[in-house]
């Protein structure tokens, strides 16, 4: 029901590869400001690596939490804080691989499709596909 | 009418116990000689006329636990041909309805385990709050699990609900076709291998009075050991032949909230549990909205009034922090809910011996959800005085002009408390020895005890100790509370430990695993209401 770090950081990999990947290669030409698959591919690789550092931060607030557990609503709320770190990046321009700028517009609508879509795969229907899964600490290997 | 099965130590009915109880010596019965071996040949068991069953797979009990288990091997595409579950129940969730029904909790009120604790859907997805806001075409349960518990209580399915969907399921995957009628007397090791299940059907449904099922695996499932009462609480029944005023939440007690309609009264509700809950809701609803006049005294023994673990510690871990007020400890299910698959599921595995009983110590103790509409009548009855607190334990009973006369030991010293009614909350588990087929486990069948003395199961839910040739006896739900697992007894740890089973049994070549294909077509099939 509740996933383990290692858990959390397996699934979060997996969903950015698989359906990020998948995402970005869909979207990407009708995305606003017409970027190219450099840069989009840039930015979700950006936010997979900032990810990581996010779940230990999360985990680390979890052991607060009697419950040890971490609400649907946070896992959808984290966008804001995540996406506004990478954000921030972008515009300091410490995101190696990047020859322009991202505009806004692009970064917006490209993180926040994916990170809807994932919320929503990882809470209901990546069940379907492993039953082991939500018993094993949101596992996969 | 359904009896108290005299053996089981228990204040709950086996239905239709009497038919299955030992009357007149018939043909095919268990011999001394049977009783007093531990692994039995077919030749002993044929010489005591019992006739032979073979299957591959017995479950005994028949309850969620023999059902989910079921439901697994059955999407895992074994046959209903080569399960039998053994069980006085028509319906797995009999039981159970039974316990909530009169712990308050019937089909229109709601249960305490999540969206996704779905015994009737082995993936828990659609999870009830999907299904229920589809059903009634109104979103607000999927607002609810949005934002639980931050800004609203836990999701929880209601009763009727869930009886519902596993009759649905129940009917898809064939449980009729499997299930054997009878109580299991006891399950013995086979010399050569595998187990003889010895079941006592129904008086005149056989020839003989016992049946033997000569299985490769057993599973037990049998629930409850036993649910007994406070030893004063039943003292106090027995010497002053009163049964109708001093009650256990886990009988038929409707007759003291029928009394309370009509007659002004104090009650006495002892315990600090979800049934203690249930049961100032009845009262407290029957008194708001209904006209009773019923003054509540509540008596706890722990007085929990700030943050807790379950070992009563005042100064706990910062991280071991249970919320706490008022008497209870708050807690949204029976466990934190990382024991189902997170952090704490992954710490338990690795412990042994002493440390896993202290671990499971800190998170256990007695706890109930903290749900807003319990807390307004709880202050409301508090500010008006009908609602009372006492903190201590119960030194004597005696009876006083019809009323029962308590004598409440306190930290401020012993004081009178005359009532009109007691209802024991308690939910005092008995010892699992004394339940008849256990014991016989324990005393001829090789298990043995896990640290906090129930039955000592492996990470597979494997019986330890009780291995018998290439056969393997299995076990979940409330008796084996204590192992590497810790919610075993909710829905969705007997799915835990179903699909575990399942998992080694297809190693074993008994059914197929369940990988992304499988899973995949068979959930189509549950969604579609295809039967398999
Ligand atoms: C009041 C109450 C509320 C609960 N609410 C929840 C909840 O909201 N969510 C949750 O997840 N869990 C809940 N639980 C816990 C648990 O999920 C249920 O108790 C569940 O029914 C356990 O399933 P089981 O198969 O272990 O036992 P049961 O469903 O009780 O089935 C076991 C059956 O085996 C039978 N049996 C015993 N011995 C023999 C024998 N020798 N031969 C044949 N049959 C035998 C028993 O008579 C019984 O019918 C609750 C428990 C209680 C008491």
């Amino acid at each position: 029901m509740l996933p383990t770090l290692n858990g959390r950081i397996q699934t979060r990999i997996f969903m950015l590869v698989v359906l990020g990947g998948l995402i970005t290669l869909l979207i990407t030409p009708v995305l606003p400001g017409d970027p190219g698959y450099s840069m989009t591919y840039t930015v979700l690789a950006t936010v997979l690596v900032l990810g990581v550092g996010w779940e230990l931060a999360y985990h680390g607030l979890m052991q607060w939490r009697w419950e040890k557990d971490w609400p649907t609503l946070f896992g959808l709320l984290n966008a804001i804080n995540e996406g506004l770190l990478v954000w921030v990046l972008l515009e300091l321009g410490v995101v190696p691989g990047l020859d322009s700028g991202v505009p806004l517009s692009t970064f917006l609508v490209m993180f926040l499709v994916i990170w809807v879509f994932i919320w929503i795969w990882t809470n209901g229907p990546m069940r379907i596909f492993n039953i082991r899964w939500r018993f094993f600490g949101g596992r996969l290997v | 009418m359904a009896v108290i099965d005299p053996s089981a130590g228990t204040v709950f009915p086996t239905p239709g116990a009497q038919n299955y109880l030992p009357s007149q010596p018939a043909a095919g019965d268990l011999t001394d000689a049977l009783l007093a071996t531990d692994w039995w040949t077919d030749e002993l068991v044929a010489s005591a006329g019992i006739p032979i069953v073979d299957v591959p797979f017995v479950s005994v009990g028949g309850g969620i636990g023999s059902f989910v288990t079921a439901d697994y091997l059955r999407i895992g595409g074994v046959d209903t041909s080569q399960i039998r579950i053994l069980s006085a129940l028509d319906h797995p969730w009999e039981t159970y309805e039974y316990l909530t029904r009169v712990s308050q909790i019937p089909r229109g009120e709601r249960l305490r385990s999540d969206s996704a604790s779905r015994p009737d859907n082995i993936w828990g997805f659609p999870s009830y709050a999907v299904s229920e806001a589809w059903r009634s075409k109104n979103p607000a349960t999927l607002w609810q699990v949005l934002v639980e518990p931050t800004f609203a209580d836990f999701y929880t399915p209601k009763a009727g609900f869930v009886f519902e969907q596993i009759e649905r399921e129940a009917k898809r995957i064939r449980y009729d076709e499997m299930l054997a009628k009878g109580l299991v007397r006891v399950v013995r090791r086979r010399a050569g291998g595998g187990y003889f299940t010895i079941l006592t059907p129904p008086d005149g449904a056989t020839a003989t009075k016992r049946l033997a099922f000569r299985s490769q695996y057993v599973h037990l499932a049998v629930g409850y050991p036993g649910l007994r009462f406070l030893p004063d609480l039943q003292a106090y029944r027995t010497e002053h032949n009163d049964y109708q005023h001093v009650v256990n939440a886990y009988e038929s007690h409707e007759h003291v909230y029928e009394r309370l309609m009509t007659t002004p009264s104090t009650v006495l509700v002892r315990g600090g549990g979800i049934v203690a809950s249930r049961v100032l809701q009845r009262l407290m609803d029957d008194r708001l909205l209904r006209g009773a006049q019923t003054t509540i005294v509540h008596l706890f023994r722990t007085f929990i009034d700030g943050p807790n673990d379950g070992t009563g510690s005042s100064t706990p871990h910062p991280f071991m922090k249970r919320k706490g007020a008022d008497g209870w400890a708050y807690q949204g299910f029976n466990y934190p809910k990382s024991v189902w698959g997170g952090q704490l599921k992954a710490e338990m595995r690795k412990l042994e011996g002493a440390e896993r009983a202290a671990k499971y110590k800190v998170m256990g103790g007695t706890n109930t959800p903290y749900r807003r509409y319990w807390q307004q009548q709880m202050n409301q009855g508090r500010q008006e005085g009908w609602y009372q607190l006492a903190i201590g334990t119960v030194d004597s009973m005696t009876p006083h002009h019809g009323r029962i006369l308590n004598q409440l030991k306190t930290a401020q010293g012993v004081y009178p408390l005359e009532v009109d009614f007691v209802i024991d909350c308690t939910g005092l588990e008995a010892d699992i020895a004394e339940h008849r087929l256990l014991k016989d486990l324990l005393d001829h069948g090789g298990a043995g005890r896990n640290p906090v003395g129930r039955l000592d199961v492996d990470r597979n839910f494997e019986l330890k100790g009780t291995v018998s040739g290439n056969g393997v006896l299995y076990a979940s739900g409330s008796s084996t509370l204590g192992g590497y697992f810790p919610g075993v007894d909710t829905f969705l740890g007997l799915q835990v430990a179903a699909q575990e089973i399942q998992a080694d049994l297809a190693k074993r070549g008994f059914g197929k695993r369940i990988g992304t294909v499988r899973s995949t077509s068979q959930w189509l099939k549950w969604f579609s209401g295809k039967q398999i």
